[in-house]
């Protein structure tokens, strides 16, 4: 798998680095020139300079082979230009931009490059941590259509002791994995809970409060 | 030419500036985009139009704008990329039925072709009349010559 990052700073480090330990190829493009020297020595990664949204640069980090390319530079107009340069001149199939704005990750969806905010993001993760201490993990997924949360079980939780096909539970909600004593249980009907479990909950953003109660009691 | 239209015009810069003055004169309404606030003090005393202060790639400076009831638009900054982020946002958001965006480098303007944006391109433009200058200068002296 061969991903080109176009950005700097913490993140592009970080996300490089990951990519890079999982085996991919990793090319990066900056436009600062000491960031790529810093960046070269500090990672096994391909480093060019220059615009990212530029398509000589494009062709010289060899977008043409690329499997997918992620822009996170600080101004999204070069983020979405970069993505749509990416897909329609050099094929690449996969293409994400982040939005700064977040207004403007429904503005890329729209122009056909999926955006992400990371501001709404954090926002919701510290929102619904905030609102909820037991609640220990929860990742957006498919551009935030989808939440999966972990949550901790407590003794005055409703569910308690209950199987899992007799918990009145909301729409467009599953419970996918039960982790008790450090053991994944992936559940049946026939499953009870138990207090000290940790629980993890697939849920739509629509239904995902009304589910959490179900599980707490708490109101949200 | 009609004159009453509702004009959008993104970087108030040399371009920008000229244009909105030549448009406000002509009797349309006219709003001017620019980050830098002292750059309306290229517009002409007599422009008539308003003056929008932020930056043109956040949607609520857009709306600010009213750019959902404009005519025309057209994206004059410098940054290649923010006039064709602005310029596919008022086509393919706000349906604005004519949009224009000046991008400097040639080989970016045919990918936007493709996807409908009218693009001016002055380095195309003005190479072009270069070499037509130049054609001729040849000519003539061959025709010096003979």
């Amino acid at each position: 798998m061969k991903v080109l990052i176009v950005g700097g700073g913490k993140t592009l480090y970080f996300l490089s680095r990951n990519f890079a330990s999982r085996g991919y190829q990793v090319v990066i493009i900056n436009r600062n020139q000491e960031e790529c020297v810093q960046l070269a020595r500090q990672l096994s990664a391909t480093v060019i300079c220059g615009d990212g949204s530029d398509d000589g640069i494009l062709m010289e980090a060899g977008a043409m082979g690329a499997d997918a390319i992620l822009a996170i530079t600080p101004n999204d107009q070069d983020n979405l230009v970069i993505c749509q340069l990416a897909s329609l001149k050099f094929g690449v199939p996969r293409a994400v931009a982040l939005a700064n704005d977040p207004d403007n990750a429904e503005v890329f969806e729209k122009l056909g490059v999926s955006g992400f905010s990371t501001t709404r993001i954090v926002g919701s993760l510290i929102e619904q941590r905030a609102s909820l201490e037991q609640i220990t993990n929860l990742l957006p997924v498919g551009e935030g259509r989808v939440n999966v949360t972990e949550i901790v079980l407590n003794d005055d939780s409703p569910v308690i002791g209950k199987l899992l096909k007799d918990i009145d539970l909301p729409e467009n909600a599953l419970v996918a994995v039960v982790i008790r004593d450090n053991r994944p249980i992936v559940p049946r009907g026939a499953n009870d809970l138990l207090a000290g479990d940790r629980v993890v909950l697939i849920t739509l953003p629509e239904n995902h409060g009304p589910v959490l109660k179900a599980f707490t009691g708490e109101r949200i | 030419m009609k004159n009453d239209r509702y004009i959008v015009i993104v970087g108030c810069g040399r371009l920008g500036s000229h244009l909105a003055n030549h448009l406000s004169r002509a009797g349309n309404s006219v709003v001017v985009i620019d980050r830098d606030e002292p750059t309306f003090n290229d517009l002409s005393p007599d422009f008539s139009g308003f003056r929008v202060h932020g930056d043109a790639t956040q949607m609520a400076v857009l709306k600010d704008a009213k750019i959902n009831k404009a005519d025309v638009l057209i994206a004059t900054t410098h940054e290649d990329n923010v006039n064709l982020m602005v310029a596919q946002v008022a086509r393919g958001i706000f349906s604005v039925p004519h949009v224009l965006a000046r991008v400097f480098d040639p080989k970016r303007e045919e990918v936007y072709a493709q996807l409908g944006i009218d693009t001016i391109c002055p380095t195309s433009v003005a190479a072009e009349m270069f070499l037509r200058a130049v054609a001729n200068v040849t000519t003539e002296r061959e025709g010096a010559q003979s």
